[in-house]
């Protein structure tokens, strides 16, 4: 790869040379492998390797619900419960989907705030970042359609709460609603089509993965200092740096496992703690449930999404300017996206020039406040829509908005940076200080 | 700093899970249930008792559609012996025969006899709910302040819901559009059209377990869970071993990871 220096792969038996001149790939797993990875990446640099592991875990278990379930209106609750109860293993491999699904956005917003509180987004990494962005809209859509699939009271609202937000979009909103559900409400087509994306979306995130990793591989890894590593040599390279297997594979290990504990734990002990009572009610579009909530991991963005009511000034000043065309329900969807799509422009709304918020001690505050912000509207996300909790969405949700679009390019301007380490290597060496030269290696040889 | 926030991402994850319970406002009573906690298991005399109790007296009205018949021979469930089971099964009587249509036998233009491999036959004649999956469809506990958290130590609360609503019953009643309403302490909004089902005594038991109101509520509270949840002892298992094996894993790799690092971090190994 491109970037640090570092040893290639030298093909030295024959057959290793006679396949190296035809397929490189030996020596494409000892790039990949051997990557100088920064050595003082912190524990938060974990969760890449357990998004990689949820994945194939999502992917593995998810095929193997696939051989026993049934997309049919009239078949699909009854397929679940089939591999809960005959199915050898079915009822452990499907709480395991189930719950896989959690733990894939545990780790992922824990990789996304850890990347914002870096500056892992900024330059020469916005396509990383832009490319993470992407998978985690996808991971979206699939969790999304993934709930839809047994069929129960909350699949089958749900969806038609989810679909109905295209429906508020000016014009072509019905039209489209009505193509995404291949019919003029939630039913069969729509049902078969979710499951055939369901499967099918998994694969391009696996795609963007590949090219998430391939993308990072080439700028190399941010790290806690945000301090490039020294590319002049490969000594010089090798003091910032250990190669990434077996160092850092490893330590990846340790976090996956300790986190495969809890995991393990909840689906063993509490599988549907994070579920919803409702979905073991087969769909019926007769009765609506009390209370229509999504997944916790959709909260935060649904928060958003009601916040902005039609007695809101700036959607009525929306309305006002396109002659009604922008009301309510379509601001909110706009919102909703939109703080999607501020967090994707992170690189370039942040101003400052330096990464790492350990060294912006304004930043700091502003970044804490948004990962308060973020849990705040993740549980306004669950309360009714009734007055506190929609004024304190409002705040919340003006609050996630004014980070980005605000407080990070006027902070790069304002703001006083503390001084870096001129090098990793420093940073290092002030957490392990070298030892001094032993008096023990002098005398040996006297003896 | 960021260990705390993964941390603190992690328990609203799971607090938050309880908070869209609201809207109900019954009082939900917490049983003590023997397959509660991680270890927990079903008491196999319960499940024979409650199963006893939903075949006298709930199945008038509620069907198990989901639940095959030869399971209640199986470990960690009711555990019938297989000739028992078999003999359960010969004596069951279809009593909604409109929604069954899958035994139907065009040959004979009746209803096939049940086998083992067949399902709880449904029952929609009453309009009452299946209840194959009742105690996993309902939530008793969501507190502190919807958050749920409760449910940590109490449980997602369904069987002890059940167990409420069947002794919560006052005595009132009142005529609502025709039909009668039987006031209720565990049932959201207070009303129920379900006619108190259980007084206390309505069967007798060979072991001569008690049959008062609270006991057969709990009883069958208890049969419903397995029905819901037939594979809970297997699950559990399940989790115990893997958790071990993934905590003795975890230790030896922080080892590893230990002695690697070491000369990197310029310490004894």
């Amino acid at each position: 790869m491109a970037g640090i220096p570092h040893d290639h792969y030298d093909p030295k038996t024959d057959p290793e040379k006679w396949l190296h001149k035809r397929l490189p790939i030996v020596s494409l797993i000892y790039d990949t492998l051997m990557l100088p990875t920064p050595k003082n990446l912190n524990w938060m640099w974990i969760w890449g390797i357990v998004l990689t592991f949820t994945l194939v875990l999502q992917i593995v278990t998810g095929i193997i619900l696939v051989m026993h379930y049934t997309p049919h209106v009239d078949m699909a609750f009854a397929s679940i419960e089939h591999i809960m109860r005959n199915v050898n293993g079915g009822h452990f491999i499907r709480y395991l989907h189930m719950n896989g699904a959690s733990l894939f956005f545990v780790a992922v917003y824990a990789h996304i705030f850890r990347g914002l509180y870096y500056g892992s987004y900024k330059a020469p990494r916005e396509v990383t970042w832009i490319i993470g962005m992407l998978i985690y809209l996808l991971m979206m859509g699939t969790a999304f359609m993934g709930y839809v699939l047994p069929w129960g009271q909350m699949s089958f609202h749900g969806t038609a709460v989810i679909t109905g937000l295209f429906g508020a979009i000016p014009f072509i909103g019905g039209a489209i609603e009505t193509w995404l559900l291949g019919a003029g409400a939630v039913g069969q087509p729509a049902l078969n089509r979710f499951f055939s994306l369901h499967y099918l979306l998994p694969f391009l995130i696996l795609g963007l993965v590949i090219v998430h990793i391939w993308a990072f591989h080439t700028t190399g890894n941010n790290n806690p200092t945000g301090v490039e590593v020294r590319r002049g040599s490969k000594e010089e390279a090798e003091k910032d740096t250990v190669p990434f297997w077996p160092y850092f594979v490893i330590k990846d290990l340790v976090a996956l496992a300790l986190i495969m504990v809890v995991f393990f734990a909840i689906v063993g002990f509490m599988p549907n703690y994070l579920g919803h009572p409702d979905n073991y009610v087969e769909a019926n579009s007769l009765v609506t449930p009390s209370h229509i909530v999504p997944e916790w991991y959709f909260l935060p963005f649904y928060a958003i999404l009601r916040a902005f009511t039609a007695d809101v000034w700036v959607v009525m000043f929306a309305s006002w300017i396109t002659g009604g065309i922008i009301d309510a329900k379509f601001f909110g969807v706009l919102a909703m996206f939109g703080a999607i799509a501020v967090m994707a422009l992170a690189p370039w709304l942040d101003t400052s020039s330096v990464r790492s918020g350990r060294y912006r001690p304004m930043f700091k505050w502003w970044f804490a406040l948004l990962v308060v912000d973020f849990f705040a509207l993740m549980w306004l996300g669950a309360m009714p829509a009734e007055e506190p909790f929609a004024t304190f969405s409002l705040i919340a949700s003006t609050y996630w908005f004014a980070y980005f679009l605000v407080i990070l390019p006027l902070l790069g301007v304002i703001e006083k940076p503390l001084p870096q380490p001129a090098t990793i290597e420093e940073d290092f060496d002030a957490h392990y200080p070298p030892k001094e030269p032993s008096n023990d290696a002098i005398a040996s040889p006297a003896e | 700093m960021f260990k705390k926030l993964s941390l603190a991402t992690a328990l609203v994850a799971m607090v938050s899970s309880g908070a869209y319970a609201a809207g109900g406002d019954g009082v939900v009573e917490d049983f003590d249930f023997s397959f509660e906690g991680p270890f927990g298991t079903f008491d196999e005399n319960q499940l024979q008792r409650g199963l006893k109790i939903y075949t006298e007296i709930c199945s008038g009205c509620h069907g198990l559609k989901f639940v095959p018949m030869r399971t209640i021979a199986d470990e960690g469930g009711p555990h019938l012996p297989e000739n028992q089971m078999k003999a359960y099964v010969d004596q069951y009587f279809v009593s909604d025969e409109a929604a069954n249509m899958h035994l139907y036998d065009a040959e004979e233009d009746e209803l096939r006899a049940l086998k083992p491999t067949d399902n709880f036959p449904a029952v929609e004649s009453a309009g009452a709910p299946d209840l194959s999956l009742m105690a996993k469809a309902r939530a008793g506990f969501h507190g502190p302040y919807g958050l749920g958290t409760n449910q940590l130590f109490k449980g997602m609360g369904g069987p002890e819901y059940i167990a409420s609503l069947l002794t919560g019953y006052t005595g009132e009643e009142k005529e609502e559009a025709g039909s009668v309403l039987y006031e209720n302490k565990a049932f959201p909004g207070g009303w129920i059209s379900m006619a108190p089902p259980l007084y206390g005594d309505d069967t007798e038991f060979d072991d001569g377990h008690a049959t008062d109101l609270y006991n057969l509520s709990e009883d069958v509270a208890a049969f419903l869970m397995w029905t819901a949840e037939p594979k809970l002892e297997q699950r559990k298992a399940t989790g115990f071993t893997a958790v071990l094996f993934l905590s003795v894993l975890t230790v030896l790799l922080y080892l590893t990871n230990k002695r690697l690092w070491a000369p990197i971090k310029r310490k004894d190994a």
